[in-house]
């Protein structure tokens, strides 16, 4: 059974179909990359997924479960989590804290047991920090611990977000463009640290304009042109394609 | 316990003050002022400065508690903590109810209905005069007393206060460095985020809604006992913006920012008695100019101050 | 019957106020997305400029045109000097910087001209004019007939003058309106004062019926601030249309119900409105981009 499956997905923004009949299914324990020119309406696709759009109709299914109409944070419950393509990091936290809103689903204290600081809480604090130690040493940011994620550079903040998301211990990851603004040492790690995720049996689901990068980690990519499906295959399918080298070259 | 230092060291004061100076017009009445303004900023900071939403009608939950106490133990005989209570269960139901709605707005949305609903409030104490006893508003409360104590001095009531405003912050503190805590600054630093990490935002911020409510409402019971009197203008429009103002002043988000506002808003009236009308023209130059040059507050900013130059000392003596 | 025909008249006057407020809230929303809670003290301070110019000497229009001038000035002072240095504030900073800024002006004035309660003389005549069993005041035909001509003319600006158009470009895309070479900056300064300015003539023609005190534009901008909500915010022509609106309700509601709850129902209708359809009677709801 497929991982997350996308049956006839449409959205539109009054006029203009962002998406429209989009069908797809990502496989478990993969990197499935989602390419298209600016404006094809990928990261819309996120948003639907994620449903802080709701779709216009169309359904989605993760794990047979259907989540089409679910808030975000039940999704997020059921095992998907997110970077954005403009970066959502709680800047008025440091950055062990950010990771440590990623434990959210993995603690359970409550308002009022926490301002009371019961000995449940100390304890439970003590592990959240530990879990979202491990994180921010999986994406090489221990070293940044105790800072305050305001005045930091880009590439870490971009690194900071899918930290915090791993801290959830998703199955499914979506990225959101997570190279764009990184040079090419940064856009490296980066691509070992997707491998890693990946290794770590979660399904990543890549939304990225570097093809290089695309191509090298992925097994399948799909192209989105205007919100319709292209075409979808191996990379080296995708290469091959006369439509999408179109697409491309028609847009510039 | 190096958490709790600067707590244990700002509760070791206020509590000798009293036994130092017992008969200062400024520890026993003032005092006690700056006590019940402490806990109203510092609850109005869970909201305001850790969730990131802003109220402009705090004042009417502390009127709540304030006219519950007043009306059921004048107008009904209750036992005086019973009359809390109900006006604390009151509160909290009023404000749970009102929650989801309210807070599903934002921005100058949210600004609007927090100030609808304050000034809803303030104009019913002033018109139901019949229950509230209009704009004379209600006198001659029962004496509140503890474990057959009877609190009828100002040194005794200084302690009550006390001991609630430092349960306040201690409240305040341990919810700071916790889950809940660290979700409110989530959805205060980006809600869409903080709802993919999982943290059910609306219900997040309800509870931090009642919670506040409630806090102010059982300050607002203990106001009515210890001043014996009740009246519409405690808890006005104006009240709601000069407890922001307090919280704005020492430093949105921090608790210790909301205890040093409301220390130097309580204390200015007295300090400006001379030019009394001069008052509110000050009062608005703090706001403004606080905000515009110092958005961070005079609390925070000193902390960030005093850690840049020990981090810079650090530096200097490696 | 009649009653209610009473009633319609006096919540067209107020209404008429609160639009002419509600309209100066949103040529400020539209310009630099403030909500300008001093709205209220720039006509608490045309008018009591109006009063002491008068008292001066100054003949009526000569008094009227310079308390626009002195409220202009401090909506352009306003913009400079409040508005202007706290760049990249948050919403709640500039709702709270506004604030500030609404009580120092309250303290200012309390500090120039007292705590008195003062009223201007109505602009003409004020024998009542009867219309079936209701009756009508001269300055309450002045009031309706005043906004209805200073809301055209502010539309006329924004729909048919080369700065009015600049201003709206400004609103909708600051960097696209600075790249064609408008001074944004200039233009914010511009809706400031048209904004204070329109505020000053709506404390101008509503003295003679309500007088005014240091605090009493606090109220008045506060019910503007709901008609703009109501009409929904940023539309300039529903900000009228709620102003109006929310004249009529609250004065027909105070009529039925309770006088002395009118403001309640004014603010319990806002309440409505925001749980219902924040976006308001003319606004259009959108959605949040990621
Ligand atoms: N909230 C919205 N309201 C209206 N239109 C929207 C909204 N969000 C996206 N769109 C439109 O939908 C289309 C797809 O946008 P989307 O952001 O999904 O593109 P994208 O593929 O992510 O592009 P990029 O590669 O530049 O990130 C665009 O035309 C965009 O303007
Ligand atoms: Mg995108």
């Amino acid at each position: 059974m497929a991982l997350l499956e996308v049956k006839n997905l449409e959205k539109r923004f009054g006029g203009l179909k962002a998406i429209s009949d989009l069908s797809f299914s990502v496989p478990e324990k993969m990197v499935f990359s989602i390419i298209g020119p600016n404006g094809a309406g990928k990261t819309t696709l996120f948003n639907l997924l994620t449903n802080i759009y709701t779709p216009s109709s169309g359904s989605i299914f993760f794990k047979g479960q259907e989540i089409t109409n679910l808030p975000p944070f039940k999704i997020a419950r059921l095992g998907i989590s997110r970077t954005f393509q403009n970066l959502q990091v709680f800047l008025n936290m440091n950055v062990i804290e950010n990771v440590m809103v990623g434990c959210h689903l993995r603690s359970k204290s409550g308002l009022i047991a926490s301002a009371l600081r019961l000995p449940s809480v100390i304890a439970e604090e003590k592990n959240v920090k530990q879990m979202a130690f491990e994180a921010l040493e999986f994406c090489g940011l221990s070293d940044y611990a105790d800072r305050p994620a305001g005045g930091l550079p880009y590439g870490i903040l971009k690194k900071l977000e899918v930290a915090r998301s791993l801290a959830s211990k998703p199955e499914l990851l979506l990225m959101d463009e997570p190279a764009a603004g990184l040079n090419d040492t940064e856009t490296a790690e980066l691509c070992q640290l997707i491998k890693r995720i990946c290794d770590s049996g979660i399904t990543v689901l890549l939304v990225e304009h570097n093809m290089s990068l695309v191509m090298e980690i992925s097994q399948t990519v799909l192209v989105l042109n205007y919100g319709k499906l292209l075409a979808e295959g191996t990379p080296e399918e995708i290469q091959r394609n006369p439509e999408v080298i179109a697409a491309y070259l028609g847009e510039g | 316990m190096k958490r709790l230092s600067g707590f244990i060291l700002f509760a070791t004061i206020c509590l000798i003050l009293p036994i130092i100076f017992p008969d200062n017009y400024y520890v026993t009445v003032v005092g006690l002022t700056i006590f019940i303004n402490i806990i109203l900023a510092v609850s109005l900071n869970l909201l305001m400065g850790y969730a990131g939403q802003i109220s402009l009608g705090h004042a009417a939950f502390f009127g709540l508690g304030a006219y519950s106490s007043a009306i059921l133990t004048i107008k009904y005989g209750l036992n005086p903590w019973l009359a809390m209570l109900a006006g604390a269960a009151f509160v909290v139901t009023l404000s749970y109810v009102l929650s989801r709605p309210i807070l599903k707005l934002k921005g100058h949305y949210l600004a609007m209905a927090t100030l609808g609903l304050g000034i809803i409030v303030h104009i019913f104490f002033v018109q139901a005069d019949e229950l509230t006893g209009g704009p004379d508003g209600i006198s001659g409360l029962p004496t509140l007393s503890f474990l057959g104590l009877a609190i009828d001095s100002d040194v005794k009531w200084y302690f009550v206060l006390c001991s609630y405003m430092l349960l306040s912050v201690l409240f305040s503190l341990n919810i700071a460095d916790s889950r809940a805590g660290r979700a409110l600054s989530a959805v205060h630093g980006s809600e869409i985020a903080a709802q993919m990490m999982g943290i059910n935002t609306a219900k997040v911020k309800s509870h931090i809604f009642v919670f506040s409510a409630l806090m102010a409402s059982i300050a607002g019971s203990l106001f009515a006992h210890q001043q014996d009197f009740v009246s519409p203008e405690s808890f006005s429009f104006f009240f709601s913006i000069e407890l922001v103002t307090m919280v704005v002043l020492g430093g949105l988000g921090s608790t210790f920012g909301a205890v040093i506002g409301a220390f130097i808003l309580s204390i200015l009236p007295e300090v400006l008695i001379v030019f009394e009308d001069f008052e509110v023209l000050i009062f608005g130059a703090i706001l403004m100019v606080i905000m515009i040059f110092l958005p961070e507050g005079l609390f925070v900013a000193l902390k960030n101050k005093v850690a840049a130059f020990l981090a810079g000392r650090q530096e200097g003596s490696k | 019957m009649d009653q209610l025909l009473q009633f319609i008249i006096s919540g067209l006057t107020v209404g008429s106020i609160y639009a002419l407020v509600a309209l100066g809230f949103s040529i400020i929303y539209n310009a630099s997305d403030v909500v300008n809670f001093a709205q209220g003290e720039f006509v608490m301070i045309g008018a009591m400029s109006a009063i002491f110019m008068l008292k001066a000497g100054f003949s009526y229009p000569l008094a009227a045109f310079i308390a626009i001038a002195i409220t202009a000035g401090v909506g352009l002072a306003l913009d400079k000097f409040a508005i202007e240095p706290a760049k990249n504030a948050t919403v709640v900073s500039t709702i709270i910087i506004t604030i500030g800024a609404s009580i120092f002006l309250r303290g200012a004035a309390l500090l120039i001209w007292g705590k008195e309660i003062y009223g201007l003389p109505p602009f003409t005549t004020n024998e009542p004019i009867r219309i079936g069993s209701a009756t009508i005041l001269p300055q309450n035909l002045w009031v309706m007939v005043g906004t209805a001509v200073t809301v055209f003319a502010v539309k006329y600006f924004f729909d048919h003058t080369k700065m009015g158009k600049a201003i709206l470009a400004c609103s909708f895309n600051k960097k696209a309106a600075y790249l064609v070479g408008i001074n944004v900056k200039r233009m914010l300064l511009v809706s400031y004062g048209l904004s204070a300015a329109l505020g000053a003539a709506a404390g101008l023609l509503v003295t003679p019926i309500t007088f005014m005190s240091y605090n009493a534009g606090v109220m008045l901008g506060l019910k503007g601030f709901c008609a703009a909500i109501l009409g929904g915010m940023g539309n300039s022509m529903g900000a009228v249309l709620g102003g109006i609106l929310l004249g009529i309700v609250e004065t027909v509601g105070a009529g039925f119900i309770s006088s002395g709850y009118k403001d309640a129902i004014a603010f319990f209708v806002i309440m409505l409105v925001l749980f219902v359809k924040p976006s308001g009677i003319l606004g259009k709801g959108e959605a949040e981009r990621v």
